[in-house]
């Protein structure tokens, strides 16, 4: 992966002190909340509401294991002992001081990390596929050009204050598990007839009060052009771009006012204009960051090894694991092994400073010191020999991390709600731990097959409830939790908005009416059909008549 | 509250002179201010974009101020008579300016002065100085201190900008040689 040059390393110690001087300014009065906000958005530090929150950059998801170790320590050292990994492969502490912001932000700085834009209005950390430079589908390992984005997007002095936020996915695969389609940049990898590489551009995805799926302004973008079109995008927008109404400033409104195809005619007309500027020349940084992200050195490995073997013949819980948790490898004899954050009854995407410390431990030894983090808010071990398979389960089984749920009816995604979140409207985390307390036999769940839930607690879809197959959306009538359910959507390449099913359904009824929906397609499918594909077969119809029948 | 632009503040009068920072001191303002249906006076003036084709003419230093709205490429046929452009930032927040500043650098290569005005804030005045803004009206704060302080921050960017600063990519690359 990545290593940071001494050119980085300065770069996140002068950010550090940057910060810590504007801490300073700030409480002795010189800045004022609203001069100091957006300083603090930009360095990570939100305020929520309770206390502020730190949210940790972890860029495309992609970290080793001493700076897993690192955020468990910070997570002891200035908040409670517990991290939160949400769906933009970021880390949240919710508990943090002020006065203590400056010196976990130097403990990130001193194992090459930072918090930099992950929050303001500004690109917002870079996200990519979490099976990057690992799956067998891969055209490219995507990695290498977020870095690239990472580095080009840092304190960029031109798009620091955008009308709005602004998210850039990349994603190595036609699969598309960096849900492209829902950013505010997707960038697709892919070759042309002469096997060059270059990029599908998505452009004004995204979820929020206004979803809409992402329109391709380019088809093929060659490699070396990707930052230049990229400045003209931003340039665009941050001159066009809504700043009237913070609910309409984002770059998917301006091109669904513009349309798609105006849009591409102005990023064109303003990329022919800086065609030949100094970012086009960036195949030597290119060819530098993708030395680090070359082939590990994977040594012979059994593709069924006797371990495994007997082990997932005699141990059903393992085996059930196994089928759930693991996926097949580029390298024969290998896998990608998802570490679920969703433990029955559990809160989706948190992990206690001893789990993170234990996974930092097993990717050291099994997984050539590597980790992901996906947007699902999960941790992944890409690199594991099939042999290691029983001796890394037993230490998850240890920490509960064992869940054999993902992509399964428990592995939902959830965003803070009203336990944390100023702007919620109802609580996400109850409702998430509720349905999978119902959920918990696991003969069942995998029966269900795949079923992906995502929660939020408001409009503004941080638990992208939108494009979940089954969505929930918390809505407050009088003073009441009541959750919205949408039907439908994907994030997938075949990205969908999902449709409202009905009437909102109180706090008490809603597990029970995501009970009817999933018996009715238990009920309705064919053959192997995923309830996704039984809903676009059938249509919302027999879901709504089940979900509102009377008990 | 922020102060109003100290130069829009004190142009009414005259025997006071208005300070920008520029080259890391402030310096006084030789231009005048021109807005509204004034007349145009002689010696260096900086008008509305409106009243441009009128002050053209004349055979003195010359300054126009767009909003941020304003679209910058109509200046292209009057940039070389240009001595100054000013460039608005209603609010700190609204970043339209920096892209602005950055065409009339990048694209049309204009080498006059480009003046910041409006809520200037010193933290702001990084940015603003590698999108090719050379002049300044602070809103608050001490110009020098904080020209100093926005110079020194960073040893290094990653990306390249309108300024001389040598982005990292390209550092590495050197250094690689």
């Amino acid at each position: 992966m990545y290593q940071y040059d001494q050119i980085d390393r300065n770069f996140v110690d002068e950010r550090v002190a940057q910060f810590r001087d504007q801490i300073a300014r700030r409480l002795s009065g010189e800045l004022t909340e609203e001069e100091f906000r957006p300083l603090r958005l930009t360095n990570g530090l939100y305020l929520q509401l309770h206390a502020y929150m730190l949210r940790i950059a972890i860029p495309y998801g992609t970290l080793n294991s001493r700076q897993l170790e690192t955020l468990a320590e910070i997570a002891r050292k200035y908040d409670r002992g517990y991290g939160h990994f949400t769906t933009r492969q970021n880390l949240q502490l919710n508990w943090i001081r002020l006065d203590q912001a400056g010196d976990a932000l130097a403990d990130l700085a001193d194992a090459d990390m930072h918090a930099l834009q992950t929050s303001g209005n500004c690109i917002r950390n870079v996200t990519a596929d979490h099976w990057a430079g690992v799956a067998p589908d891969e055209v490219a390992d995507p990695r290498v050009y977020a870095e690239l984005i990472r580095q080009w997007s840092s304190l960029h002095p031109e798009f620091s204050y955008l009308p709005r936020k602004f998210k850039i996915a990349v994603t190595g695969s036609p699969a598309d598990r960096a849900a492209t389609r829902v950013h505010d940049i997707g960038l697709v990898l892919k070759r042309d007839d002469a096997g060059q590489i270059g990029f599908e551009v998505i452009v004004g995805g995204g979820l929020g009060r206004t979803p809409m799926i992402g329109k391709t302004i380019r088809d093929f973008l060659p490699e070396a052009q990707l930052l230049p079109y990229l400045e003209a995008i931003l340039r665009v927008y941050n001159l066009a771009g809504r700043r009237d109404n913070m609910y309409k400033a984002r770059i998917k409104i301006l091109v669904h006012e513009i349309g798609t195809e105006e849009m591409s005619r102005r990023v064109e007309a303003e990329f022919a204009k800086n065609i030949d500027s100094v970012l086009a020349n960036v195949q030597d940084e290119v060819a530098r960051i993708a030395s680090y992200f070359t082939k590990l050195p994977y040594g012979p490995s059994d593709p069924n090894p006797e371990s495994y073997a007997l082990r997932r013949k005699s141990d059903p819980a393992f085996r059930r694991w196994v089928i759930s948790n693991t996926f097949p490898h580029k390298i024969a004899g290998y896998c990608i092994a998802e570490i679920s954050l969703k433990p029955t009854g559990g809160i989706p995407g948190d992990a206690t400073s001893a789990q993170m410390i234990a996974v930092a431990a097993l990717a050291r030894q099994y997984s050539h010191d590597e980790l992901r983090v996906t947007h699902t808010q999960n941790l992944v071990l890409p690199h594991v020999k099939m042999s290691d398979l029983p001796a890394i389960y037993d230490v998850l089984a240890a920490q509960k991390l064992d869940a054999p749920n993902v992509n399964k009816v428990g592995d939902i995604i959830a965003c803070p709600g009203l336990d944390y979140c100023a702007l919620a409207n109802a609580r996400s985390i109850p409702v998430a731990q509720r349905i999978s307390e119902r959920f918990a036999d696991v003969d069942r769940a995998h029966d269900l097959g795949e079923v992906k839930i995502k929660i939020s607690g408001c409009i503004n879809a941080c638990g992208h409830h939108h494009v979940g197959h089954i969505g929930l959306l918390g809505v407050d009538k009088n003073g009441e939790e009541f959750y919205q359910i949408t039907l439908g959507g994907s994030e997938a390449a075949d990205a969908t908005i999902g449709t409202l099913l009905g009437p909102a359904i109180s706090s008490d009824q809603i597990v029970d009416t995501v009970e009817k929906i999933l018996t009715a397609y238990a009920d309705l499918r064919q053959g192997n059909e995923r309830f996704l594909d039984t809903y676009r077969r059938l249509g919302a119809k027999p879901f709504k008549e089940r979900a509102y029948a009377a008990a | 509250m922020l102060q109003p632009d100290r130069i829009y503040a004190a142009k009414s009068d005259e025997t006071l002179t208005n300070l920008i920072l520029k080259g890391g001191v402030e310096i006084p303002d030789r231009f005048t201010r021109i807005t509204g249906d004034e007349p145009i006076m002689e010696g260096p003036v900086i008008v509305d974009l409106g009243r441009l084709d009128a002050a053209i003419g004349a055979n003195h230093p010359l300054g126009v101020a767009l909003a941020n709205t304003d679209d910058v490429s109509v200046l292209a046929p009057y940039l070389a008579r240009l001595d100054v452009v000013v460039l608005h930032f209603p609010k700190f927040t609204d970043g339209r300016a920096y892209s602005q500043a950055r065409i009339l650098r990048q694209q049309f290569g204009y080498r006059g002065e480009i003046r910041a005005t409006g809520q200037v804030l010193p933290d702001q005045l990084a940015f603003m100085h590698r999108c090719g803004f050379d002049a300044f009206v602070l809103a608050k704060g001490d110009p020098v201190t904080a020209w100093d302080r926005a110079m020194t921050t960073f040893s290094r960017h990653y990306q390249p900008a309108s300024d001389t600063s040598v982005p990292a990519f390209i550092r590495r690359r050197e250094n690689a040689k």
